[in-house]
C-alpha cells in the first residue's frame, strides 16, 4: 500500500473449453459467476470480494494467463504509479473504461519477465456474495466445492527476477521472502502490497511469460483437506499436497484446471508489515522452501506451466 | 493376438510396452497401470510435458495447446498423451517435450 496499490484486483485465464473450465472454478473451486461478456469471456469472484469479480476465463487455443491486474485506491495514483513505470522505460499503455466491463480506465504494461500487468481504481462493486453489509450473516448459504474465498495471488515463471523486484519496489511492493543462489542471484520473489505474505511472487525460468498457479484462499486446514477429498471425488488432476510451503508458510494443495493451469488452495501463512526484514531461502534448501515435509521437490512444480 | 478391449502401448525411446484399456486418455491409463514412459504433467494438454510423437497406429485427439502442437506437428503425428485416445496398438516416442526455443532467444 506503501504507493496506493491495494490488492490483486483480478487475472485473465486462457482455458480450451469454456465449460469445462466454468466447470473446474465454479462447481469444483466454488467461485460465483457474475457476468459475460459478448466475445464470450466469463466474470468470476469469490463470495468475499467486494468487487463484481477478480477472475476472467477466454477460451483461446493456448492455455495461460493473459494479464493480472491490481486494484489502487484511486484515480490519481494511476497516473502517478505509470509516470515511475514509464521512468524505468517500460511503455504503458492506458486502456479506457469499459473495455472490461463494468471496469474503469487501466494502466497495462509488460514485466521484465514478460508478464502483462494493469493498474486499476474502479470497478463496480457488488459486495460480498450472499450476505448483506448491514449486519451479515457468517456466511451465505449455497456456495459451492471447495468455497474458495477470494482470489489471492498468482506465481509467475520467468527470466529476468531483478528487473521485476525494480518494477515492483517503484510501485511500493515488499519483498516479503526471496530465494538466493549460491552468488546472490534472485532465484524467486515473494512481493506483497499488503500485510499477506504475497500478493505476487515470481520464480527464476529460461523461458519468458509462464504462468505457474492461480491460488485461492481458503479459512482452514480443514477446509484444504476436504479441497483435497473433492479433487479425488471429481477425478481432478493432482499436481501435490495437502502440504505445507516452507515459503510463506501457507498450508496448500496444488492441482490443474482441464486446460493444464494450476489452480491452488491454501490457508494461513505468515504476515508482513513494511518494517519486516526479508526472510530468504537458500538454493540449496529449495525442496524444503517449496515443499516443507517431503522436502523434495517434485519435477512438475518446475516444468509443468502454461 | 491384439485383446478386444486393450490397446498395446511400444514407446520405443524408452523400449517399454504396455497395455492399456480400450477408449481411455493415454497419459492417465498409462498411470493407473503404474508405467512411467511418458513424463506426465497437467494432465489437461497445457504445459506440454506428455508429448509424443506417433510412429505407427490410429488415434483420436481433443483440443491440445498449440504453444506445444502447431498444426504442422499435428499433421506429424506430433500429440500430448493426455489428450490422446488409442483406436488401435500404438507405437510412439515419448520425451519430445522442449522448452520455447524463441523465447529463449529473446530472453538472452
Ligand atoms: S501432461 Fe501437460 S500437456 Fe499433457
Ligand atoms: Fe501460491
Amino acid at each position: 500500500m506503501r504507493k496506493g496499490v491495494m490488492r490483486p484486483g483480478h487475472v485473465q485465464i486462457r482455458v480450451l473449453d469454456l465449460d469445462e473450465a466454468v466447470k473446474h472454478y465454479v462447481e469444483l473451486i466454488g467461485l460465483i459467476e457474475t457476468g459475460r461478456d459478448n466475445q464470450g469471456r466469463v466474470y468470476l469472484k469469490g463470495w468475499t470480494e467486494v468487487d463484481k469479480y477478480s477472475v476472467i476465463l477466454r477460451e483461446a487455443d493456448e492455455p495461460g494467463m493473459d494479464f493480472m491486474g491490481f486494484k489502487c485506491v484511486d484515480e490519481a495514483t494511476l497516473d502517478t504509479l505509470a509516470a515511475d513505470v514509464r521512468e524505468l522505460g517500460i511503455e504503458v499503455k492506458e486502456i479506457p473504461a469499459g473495455d472490461l466491463p463494468d471496469c474503469g480506465r487501466r494502466m497495462q504494461f509488460v514485466a521484465p519477465t514478460g508478464h502483462t500487468f494493469e493498474l486499476y481504481a474502479t470497478k463496480e462493486q457488488t459486495g460480498k456474495w450472499g450476505i448483506s453489509d448491514v449486519n451479515p450473516e457468517a456466511w451465505p448459504r449455497g456456495l459451492k466445492g471447495m468455497k474458495a474465498t477470494r482470489f489471492d495471488h498468482c506465481l509467475l515463471y520467468g527470466d529476468d527476477l531483478e528487473g521485476n523486484l525494480k518494477l515492483f519496489e517503484t510501485l511500493g511492493f515488499g519483498l516479503a521472502e526471496q530465494v538466493l543462489d549460491p552468488e546472490g542471484n534472485k532465484a524467486a520473489l515473494f512481493l506483497t502490497a499488503s500485510m499477506k505474505e504475497h500478493d505476487i511472487a515470481f520464480i527464476k525460468h529460461e523461458e519468458k511469460n509462464k504462468f505457474h498457479h492461480a491460488s485461492f484462499y481458503l479459512d482452514t486446514w480443514e477446509d484444504v483437506l476436504r479441497a483435497a477429498d473433492l479433487i479425488t471425488m471429481t477425478n481432478t488432476s493432482l499436481d501435490i499436497g495437502p502440504t505445507r510451503h516452507g515459503l510463506t508458510h501457507g498450508q496448500t494443495i496444488y492441482f490443474f484446471d482441464p486446460s493444464g493451469n494450476r489452480s491452488e488452495v491454501f490457508c494461513g501463512g505468515s504476515y508482513f508489515y513494511p518494517d519486516h526484514k526479508t526472510i530468504t531461502w537458500k538454493v540449496e534448501e529449495l525442496g524444503k522452501a517449496i515443499f516443507y515435509h517431503t522436502r523434495e521437490l517434485n519435477e512438475r512444480f518446475l516444468t509443468a506451466l502454461t | 493376438m491384439a485383446n478386444q478391449n486393450t490397446c498395446q502401448i511400444a514407446v520405443t525411446n524408452r523400449q517399454q510396452v504396455f497395455k492399456v484399456p480400450k477408449g481411455e486418455l493415454l497419459l492417465m491409463a498409462m498411470e493407473k497401470v503404474n508405467q512411467h514412459a511418458i513424463r506426465v504433467g497437467c494432465r489437461g494438454g497445457g504445459c506440454g510435458l506428455c508429448k509424443v510423437k506417433v510412429l505407427q497406429g490410429d488415434y483420436q485427439t481433443k483440443r491440445m495447446s498449440k504453444a506445444h502442437i502447431s498444426e504442422e506437428e499435428a499433421a506429424l503425428g506430433f500429440a500430448l498423451a493426455c489428450r490422446l485416445t488409442p483406436l488401435s496398438d500404438l507405437e510412439l516416442e515419448s520425451d519430445h517435450f522442449q522448452l520455447k526455443k524463441q523465447q529463449i532467444q529473446q530472453a538472452i
